[in-house]
């Protein structure tokens, strides 16, 4: 009875990767990039048909010659370097002081108490709308950009860490203590891994930010970075190079979301949800 | 109410706390004495004035209504909650026991540690990795489950689950076990499993057991003593006296069963 149920089911298995091609020539993260490969084949074929003038979106191949001609010339390299440093910088600063808010708030009612009020007052003033007052204090130095994407990324990382400290079991945190776990060893064995999936929700939305901050603040006041870039192509009309400004935001902000996707998988192996 | 009194200290008079410990226990279980315990949350007061002896190494279960504070005497037994008035005695000393583990109705296994990991956090903080991981093992093995070390806890059953737990709580080799109705998520077939798991690691380690549940079988099943708790107070304090294994089904077992069950819905009927 059984063997002819699982022959069955054997035979579906194949059945279904006959069926299949695309799933069996191609590996399964290549297959998010169909779409956006066909999307770029026709953005080329309709450029060169003369359907999109090369003055309002150039073509894919005109954007790929400039990434040619400015990284021959070093400028690409330069300012990536820089944008991803004034981001790196941002949200190592900013998700640190998120990171020991969150966790003190998380942990100790005293400091909550006497925090939490201030930071979620804090939180309703948007970030952005500081750009003026910021653009006072530092003018357009390296620290106006730092203090921006810190802003930004503080609250997700706070917010997250807080909700996913309080949303820990407490019927793990009474066992840990019933097994004779002192408050160390229940940080860290309970408290930290518990707290986890909520934390990687904030480091996501976190990267978000730090982009779209960067974005922002680059674009209204800076000397160098893909922002800048950007503007001053825009001054001299070079759509190409703007365009491709934009894709390197975009491929940046796909990159650390990858990583973190990573991360989450790597240290979240034991959720059913991130098994694989 | 003051012939129940007068009964608890006939019976402590019974079970001093030097007595002998019975013929299957060993020494490795402790005695265990309740002084006038009482616990209120606020104005609701849950448990009044409770006095008990258990002797070292007996099977003791708690039957009664649904929030009539099972609960709460075990989780003052082994010390999870501060008693408004009188003592816990362990062992005749006061003070949160070491010896003591608590199983819950939920296996509370931490899912990002494997089952082994799971079962080493019931082991002493000073061994070494290696000896943890032999001692995690004969858990383990005790249970059942020795080739499940290595899954994380979400792939195992409910039933398999409670005994990765009863696996942590028995790997320290604990001198006084508390159970909260540690099998009442479990379907009837996995429980009678449970059950007779339960009895031979009893009769293996000889550590004292005290059981809540809201199936009199199984605590006839199990039970030295069966414990009938009502209005905050030990209602009746029944010795079962049956040889063991004992068979679901016993005329006699069945009767008892059927007394208890009477108690427990018509509070005037006090025939036991
Ligand atoms: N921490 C608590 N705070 C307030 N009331 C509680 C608490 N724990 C238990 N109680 C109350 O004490 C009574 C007994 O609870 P419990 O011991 O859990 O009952 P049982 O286990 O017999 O069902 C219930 O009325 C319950 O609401
Ligand atoms: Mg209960």
């Amino acid at each position: 009875m059984s063997d002819t149920t699982l022959q069955t089911a054997a035979e579906e298995a194949v059945d279904k990767s006959r069926s299949r091609p695309l799933t069996r020539w191609l590996p399964g993260s290549a297959i998010g990039w169909l779409v956006p490969a066909l999307l770029i084949a026709v953005w080329e074929l309709l450029s060169r048909l003369g359907q999109i003038p090369a003055n309002v979106l150039p073509a894919p191949s005109a954007v790929a010659a400039a990434a040619v001609r400015l990284t021959a010339s070093g400028e690409l390299q330069h300012n990536i370097g820089v944008s991803a440093l004034r981001a790196l910088s941002g949200f190592v600063v900013g998700g640190t002081v998120g990171l020991i808010f969150g966790l003190a708030n998380g942990l100790s009612a005293l400091s909550e108490k006497l925090t939490d009020t201030t930071l979620q007052m804090v939180r309703n003033v948007p970030h952005l709308a500081l750009i003026p007052l910021v653009i006072l204090w530092f003018g357009i130095d390296e620290e106006a950009k730092l203090f921006l994407v810190a802003l930004g990324v503080f609250f997700p990382i706070y917010i997250n860490t807080l909700h996913g400290i309080r949303s820990v079991d407490p019927q793990l945190v009474e066992m840990g203590r019933i097994y004779g776990m002192g408050s160390w060893e229940l940080f860290w064995r309970v408290i930290l891994p518990g707290a986890l999936p909520s934390m990687f929700v904030g480091l996501r939305y976190a990267l978000g930010i730090m982009w779209l901050t960067l974005i922002v603040a680059e674009t209204i006041a800076a000397s160098s970075g893909i922002g800048y870039m950007a503007m001053q192509a825009r001054e001299f009309l070079l759509v190409d190079v703007v365009v491709l400004s934009i894709l390197i935001y975009a491929l940046l902000g796909k990159l650390a979301d990858s990583i973190a996707r990573l991360l989450e998988r790597l240290s979240l192996q034991w959720h059913p949800a991130y098994r694989r | 109410m003051n012939a129940v009194a007068a009964a608890i200290s006939r019976r402590e008079g019974r079970f001093p706390s030097a007595a002998p410990v019975q013929a299957h226990g060993n020494a490795r279980g402790v005695p265990v004495t309740l002084r006038g315990l009482a616990k209120s949350f606020g104005p609701k007061q849950v448990l009044k004035a409770v006095d008990l002896h258990i002797p070292a190494g007996q099977f003791v279960a708690v039957v009664g209504k649904s929030g009539c504070g099972k609960s709460t005497l075990l989780r003052l037994i082994v010390g999870l909650e501060q008693a408004t008035a009188g003592r816990v005695l362990i062992d005749a000393e006061e003070g949160r026991p070491s010896g003591a583990r608590i199983m819950f109705q939920e296996p509370r296994l931490l899912p990002w540690a494997r089952v082994r990991g799971n079962v080493e956090v019931g082991l002493d903080r000073s061994l070494a990795t290696s000896e943890r991981r032999l001692k995690a093992q004969d858990a383990l093995a005790e249970v059942g489950l020795d080739d499940r070390g290595d899954e994380w806890p979400a792939v195992l059953s409910g039933g398999q689950k409670q005994r990765v737990a009863l696996a942590r709580a028995l790997a320290g080799h604990p001198r006084l076990l508390a159970l909260d109705e540690p099998l009442g998520a479990l379907d009837a077939l996995t429980r009678i499993g449970m059950q007779r798991l339960i009895e031979s690691v009893w009769q293996q380690q000889g550590f004292t057991a005290v059981l809540v549940t809201h199936d009199v079988a199984e605590a006839i099943a199990l039970a030295d003593r069966i414990l009938v708790i009502d209005e905050g107070r030990i209602a009746a304090d029944l010795p079962i006296d049956a040889p063991r294994p004992r068979h679901r089904g016993d005329p006699a077992l069945a009767a008892l069963e059927g007394r208890i069950l009477d108690r427990l819905f018509n509070d005037q009927g006090s025939g036991i």
